[in-house]
């Protein structure tokens, strides 16, 4: 590899050529703030805070952007780039609505960072205008404030190139610059999906999650109320940073523990739901095959990759697997069985769903996930309302027992909870689809070739005489790839694909606690929270197969006879709807 | 002038796309077409321009916000665009464009409700030899004063 020597504030550095300052300087542990930067997926260089000097340069230049040549000498610290940066954040700051205590992002915000960084105790300039703003709350799952937005493009980028939508752009030019939905319309009308990328890669305030954890605390406090919990795979690998634990800590224990503490009836794990959910979409998928039915089947556990089936692929809905997600099976057990045999009215049973993930919000609402009137789950919060609402009740986290979920709904296997990663979905299907098929203990369950953050995964698992040809894509634009390619008639051979909405999977769902952009230069968080999840899956759960655990058998023979039965079909499957992707009437 | 189409006849729109689609760079000179011959861009046709180009509509309404060229809204039959340049406006522009808004009772930027005059403060328009000067569409008036503006008006 071609090696570049330079020099940064005196000491030498030795890089691949292709390298920017910004990089060189972090590998040597020089630090140069950041707000636009977003690696390899907004390097633009727009926001200017990250301007450094170079010997012989004739104006400071933007160290994101600027590739190293051999023999640079780049300065970081002098008077100059001191003076520039700390003008430059005060410009933004005189236009950014500065109401830190009461900001959502307080203390998760890249911009409070950099102030505090860069020393600003004074803004000397006035804002340029006095603009009123709206916010934007009409989406069940995304607020914009636009007040607080800082026009560094990061949502713009990643709802474009990495979802593949667009629902964000920036509009007109100079003062009147903003970055809004087209025709400054609600997110809610526009082609959003509700994944919440946009949140977690903003820096700022701008774009948060529609807040629901007074409709929890309410129903906590209600006395004429049974109020249950279940909580996400990815949760456990996500909460804990929301206490100051590492990246990629798995607090399963604790997770349980401080839903135990806030007062819920009694507390589930949607992990549970996994299992049964690969039961039945398992047994969709092998009647499919038998059968002549429509393949390749696809998953339907990501609510914003079903939302945009419909709104992009509506031709394609009949490859969806009938299935609810994960989320919907748990409370169409919880309302059905779980009230039966508690001896409880449905309509007396409140049920919250910890998610990491905002599109959730959108799936508790669809009409279709209901029964007799009452939806599904009541509410759906994610893994940063949970935070809050920990620390709200004055819950030491950290200090904790490691407990148990409860029995029966609590009860998962590691299959269920490897739902969380990408390519999760697919490995826990194989487990129990090769057993079924063959009738025989697989001798390997570890399916290495759909793990990984790879956009589009391809792999030939083999079931006795059977070869299903599988695919897994995570990602907005990624998933556009493989559903252009089925919809021109390219994956005629494929039986089954997994596709998630959020990069990484769920583990990376727009729900999960914030990372700044400088964490994530040094640290691919998608891979860190899996392997907490593939963690838990191999060094902790005694089983790793859905059709292994005790209590998804038990529901079978007490409730639901056996998968894809009639009793089955009515509770944990659904149908999709075609919707526009422009909503403008 | 010729006459423009209407938003409901998409069928015009779809041949400029089919035109330009292959070249690079292709969404301006499809954006300007499409305004000649509609008038504006509203979201109607920016939804069909984005789909038959398979880019989001936040792209095409982020260009056409871009540039003062474009206009989302439908603009009247007459463009009558009143010089503010540096001559005229020391001459009294501001006089004649207060006297154009009192008499159509709309004020700049906007269209009478009839559709047939739109008011626009312009640039320079090169001729401050005559200045004030106004234009309606192609017309030029130079040396204007209030008191002309109604008998001008009364020729359209």
């Amino acid at each position: 590899m071609n090696m570049l020597n330079i020099k940064i504030n005196g000491q030498d550095v030795s890089v691949p050529a292709g390298t920017t300052i910004l990089e060189a300087a972090k590998s040597i542990n020089v630090h140069i703030p950041t707000l636009c930067y977003l690696k390899g997926i907004n390097e633009v260089g727009a926001c200017r805070m990250c301007l450094v000097e170079i010997k012989g340069g004739k104006s400071l230049v933007a160290s994101c952007v600027y590739p190293c040549s051999d023999g640079m000498e780049v300065f970081t610290n002098t008077p100059t780039v001191r003076d520039t940066r700390k003008a430059i954040l005060e410009l933004i700051l005189s236009n950014h609505n500065r109401e830190c205590t009461t900001c959502d992002r307080s203390g998760v915000c890249e911009l409070q960072q950099v102030s505090e960084d860069l020393g600003v105790r004074e803004i000397r300039y006035m804002p340029n205008k006095e603009e009123v703003y709206t916010i934007d709350a009409l989406s069940p799952s995304v607020v914009r404030d636009p007040s607080k937005c800082i026009l560094c493009g990061r949502c713009v980028s990643v709802c474009k190139d990495v979802q593949g939508l667009g629902a964000l752009g920036a509009t007109n030019r100079g003062f009147e610059k903003s970055v809004e939905p087209p025709f400054n319309m609600a997110l809610n009308d526009v082609n959003c999906i509700n994944c919440g990328q946009c949140i977690i890669n903003c820096p700022v305030g701008a774009l948060k999650e529609k807040d629901d954890t007074d409709r929890v605390w309410e129903a906590l406090a209600d006395p004429t109320k049974h109020v249950l919990v279940h909580s996400a795979p990815s949760v456990r690998a996500g909460l804990g940073e929301a206490f100051g634990l590492p990246i990629g800590s798995l607090v399963s224990g604790k997770l349980a523990a401080s839903l135990r503490r806030l007062g819920f009836d009694r507390v589930f794990d949607t992990n549970f739901a996994a299992d049964l959910c690969i039961m039945e979409e398992g047994t969709e998928l092998i009647g499919r095959v038998t059968s002549g039915g429509k393949l390749p089947m696809i998953t339907s556990c990501s609510p914003g990759w079903i939302k945009y089936c419909e709104m992009y692929y509506p031709d394609l809905l009949d490859h969806l697997s009938s299935c609810k997600s994960p989320q919907g099976m748990m409370g169409a057990v919880l309302k059905s069985h779980y009230a039966q045999s508690q001896g409880l009215d449905p309509k007396d049973v409140f049920v919250v769903s910890i998610m990491p993930c905002t599109a959730k919000k959108f799936e508790v609402l669809r009409p279709e996930l209901s029964q007799n009137g009452l939806p599904d789950n009541d509410v759906s919060i994610t893994s940063r309302e949970l935070a809050r609402m920990i620390k709200e009740a004055g819950i030491d986290f950290l200090s904790l027992p490691d407990e148990e979920f409860d029995e029966y709904y609590g009860d998962y296997t590691g299959a269920g909870t490897i739902f969380g990663a990408t390519g999760g979905v697919m490995e826990a299907a194989a487990r129990t689809a090769v057993e079924v098929i063959t009738g025989k203990e697989a001798e390997n369950i570890d399916y290495e070739a759909v793990r990984g953050v790879e956009g589009v995964k391809a792999a030939d698992i083999k079931a006795g005489d059977l070869t299903l040809k599988v695919m897994v894509a995570h990602g907005g634009a990624n998933i556009r790839k493989v559903m252009d390619d089925l919809r021109a008639g390219k994956l005629d051979d494929v039986h089954f694909i997994e596709l998630m909405a959020c990069p990484g999977g769920c583990v990376n769902g727009g729900g999960q606690p914030i990372v700044s952009a400088q964490d994530k230069m040094d640290k691919d968080i998608r891979v860190e929270r899996a392997k907490a999840l593939y963690h838990e899956d191999k060094d902790v759960l005694r089983l790793r197969k859905s059709h292994e655990n005790p209590s998804i058998k038990k529901l079978y023979d007490e409730f639901l006879e056996k998968p894809n039965s009639h009793k089955a079909h009515e509770l944990l499957h659904t149908t999709y709807t075609a919707r526009p992707k422009i909503n403008n009437k | 002038m010729v006459d423009l189409i209407s938003i409901e006849n998409l069928e015009p729109l779809k041949e400029i796309i089919a035109q330009h689609k292959e070249e690079p760079g292709c969404i301006m000179p499809i954006l300007q077409e499409t305004q000649g011959a509609y008038g504006y861009l509203p979201i109607e046709l920016q939804k069909v321009i984005a789909d038959e180009l398979n880019v989001p509509l936040s792209e095409v309404y982020g260009i056409v916000t871009f540039y003062s060229q474009f206009t989302l809204v439908q603009k009247g039959k007459y463009k009558i665009g009143v010089c503010m340049g540096t001559a005229c406006y020391v001459r009294g522009a501001q006089n004649v464009v207060d006297r154009v808004e009192r008499e159509l009772g709309v004020v700049v930027g906007q269209t009478t409700e009839d559709k047939k005059f739109t008011i626009e403060a312009t640039r320079c328009l090169g001729a401050c030899g005559l200045a004030p000067v106004m234009m309606i569409n192609e017309d030029v008036y130079g040396a204007l004063t209030p008191d002309k503006i109604p008998d001008i008006l009364a020729k359209y």
